[in-house]
């Protein structure tokens, strides 16, 4: 692998002691990674420290870069959910949720109630097992190991769901176009209505652990901080730009799939630290299970997938064997050369995914592939935000607010 | 039910008003707004006024294979308002040899790593842009590979990165 140089020059609005101090021979220069456990994943700072103060910092990605929008324009529109499960792996389910709402706003589905709601249902189950792993690392790299442990207990009952509704437990690959691999069975509704009695217990203890521990407070308040200017300004979504007081959610906002039929509220705070993002996310998590407790006991009857007359997704087996429009509609969807139709045109479809807005910006020509799969992730806008946000602090605090930033690099390189 | 977004003809009006009328298109609810490249900053610093204060995404489609088009580049400025909500979707089209366009960095910070994505990958010159480097590919890269003329496995490029030894790294 080819290592990149080192920058030749720091971005020109560092404050103006910063800029004095250049020239100073005393400054240390320190390569944080690309490979380095705190990191988390692949992504590399170039930080200018005058002791163990941070001067200012240089944010380098792209070590992930795979092309998964290039990919994106070979892979036809079911294929291609394959690919979105590797960008913010951390939450899979999400990011499947996501392209083929994208796909289904371009193409013009409507989904059937059933689908609707059991999407909503897995993708707040997504967003629980995102924040369980991101506020666990904050956790991790603070020093409190018990925490992230609890965190990564309750993440392995997610997984265990995952794996008795579509076989997966990690790359999930669970939506389709116009409905879901596999429909929940029983023993999934099972699974969800037990961790929703046990789960907020974990999060009582995991709030009693962290949440007034005095050396994760000392640690992480006042660390960070993004004015709620900053982060609009800087395109920030999600957690991050609601800690730091944008009352913006999507699911609110522009409310898709089931959104509109529950009761939950958008989870702000105003400090716009390190903290005040470790609570969102935990108060997130508390919204997403009542969420995912009122939908599970509302599940509406019926076809989870669109019907044959829409031609999108695939008929069951027995309307395969037993009717000729089943039969044709297979037969149509699985040729190489047939396929649904798919209109010219383009249209952006965002979700409300863990990290902030994901969405996908589609372009489509008439035929089964993409004709540009544009991946708008929220990583890339908030790890470009890091540098102002650590300017001043200390090199142990730059641990704290890339875990409470969440970076994940697979998502930020694609 | 595809949820409605809030309509945007007031702010459609102000820029009819300021910059003459500008061709719209439709599509799932979703409004674009057509700029010509030159005119491309103003609307958008007017569009800023006007209370689109997020900038969600830039980006970029090569329609060099795309049937009916009539210029190569066609960029995408993703626009929203995080107070009223509303979504404007602003094209700017430009064209080979040379595409180039006024960098928005100055009224949006977001734009900064978004128009460097754009010109790693697609290779679009933003004037006025502080920091154009690549963002994705290493710096020694010499193609733009999103573009529809740069093949999926990519030209060797990988065989012919220099090796770092542990003497010279």
């Amino acid at each position: 692998m080819s290592i990149a140089p080192a920058p030749r020059s720091f971005r020109s609005d560092a404050p103006a002691e910063a800029a004095a101090a250049r020239s100073e021979d005393y400054l240390w220069t320190l390569n944080f990674g690309p490979q380095h456990p705190a990191t988390h994943t692949t992504l590399r700072l170039v930080l200018k420290l005058d002791g163990e103060r941070v001067v200012d910092a240089m944010p380098e990605m792209g070590y992930l870069h795979s092309g998964f929008e290039k990919i994106g324009e070979h892979l036809t529109y079911n294929q291609y959910v394959t690919v979105t499960d590797r960008m913010n792996y951390i939450s899979p389910m999400a990011n499947n949720v996501a392209w083929h709402h994208a796909v289904e706003k371009l193409l013009g589905i409507d989904l059937t109630p059933r689908c609707r709601s059991i999407r909503t249902i897995i993708a707040e189950l997504a967003r629980i097992s995102d924040h369980l792993l991101s506020n666990g690392a904050v956790g991790l790299d603070t020093g409190a190991f018990t925490f992230f442990l609890y965190a990564f207990y309750q993440r392995e009952v997610i997984y265990d769901i995952f794996e008795t509704l579509c076989g997966a437990r990690f790359t999930n690959s669970w939506t389709r176009v116009g409905g879901v691999s596999h429909d929940f069975t029983p023993l999934v509704i099972e699974k969800i209505r037990t961790f929703v009695k046990t789960f907020p217990k974990t999060l009582d203890d995991m709030e009693r652990l962290l949440t007034r521990n005095r050396i994760f407070v000392d640690r992480t308040k006042g660390v960070g901080v993004l004015s709620k200017e900053e982060a609009i300004n800087g395109g920030a979504s999600g957690p991050v730009a609601r800690a730091s007081g944008v009352t913006r959610d999507l699911r609110k906002d522009e409310p898709y799939l089931a959104y509109e039929d529950f009761d939950f509220q958008i989870c702000c705070a105003s400090a716009g630290d390190c903290y005040a993002r470790y609570l969102v996310r935990m108060a997130e998590m508390r919204e997403s299970l009542k969420i995912v407790a009122q939908a599970i006991e509302n599940i509406p009857a019926g076809q989870v997938n669109v019907g044959i007359d829409q031609r999108t997704a695939l008929p069951t087996k027995q309307q395969v064997y037993s009717t000729i429009e089943g039969t044709i509609s297979h037969f149509e969807l699985s040729m190489s050369n047939r396929g649904f139709e798919v209109p010219c045109g383009e249209s952006y479809g965002a979700t409300e995914a863990p990290n902030g807005e994901l969405g996908f910006y589609l372009v489509g020509d008439g035929s089964d592939r993409a004709y540009r799969a544009r991946c708008r992730p929220p990583s890339v806008l908030h790890f470009a935000l890091f540098p102002q946000l650590i300017r001043g602090h200390t090199l142990s605090d730059v641990v704290a607010v890339l875990g409470s930033l969440n970076i994940i690099a697979a998502e930020l390189d694609r | 039910m595809p949820h409605d977004l809030p309509a945007i003809d007031n702010v459609l009006a102000t820029v009819t008003e300021q910059f003459g009328p500008l061709e719209t298109t439709a599509f799932r609810g979703q409004t674009s707004l057509i700029v010509p490249e030159p005119q491309s900053f103003e609307v958008l610093s007017h569009l800023k006024e006007q209370g689109f204060d997020l900038l969600v995404d830039v980006s970029c489609v090569d329609y060099l294979e795309y049937r009916g088009a009539k210029q190569r580049y066609g960029l995408i400025y993703l626009l929203a308002s995080t107070t009223t909500n509303q979504r404007l979707t602003v094209r700017v089209f430009v064209d080979d040899p040379e595409p180039r366009v006024r960098s928005v960095e100055p009224l949006w910070r977001a734009a900064d790593w978004l128009e460097r994505e754009v010109w790693d990958l697609f290779g679009i010159q933003f004037t006025g842009h502080p920091d154009l480097r690549r963002l994705v590919m290493p710096e020694e890269f010499a193609a733009h590979p999103l573009r529809k003329d740069y093949p999926l496995q990519g030209r060797g490029e990988r065989h012919n990165f220099p090796v770092i030894t542990r003497d010279h790294s």
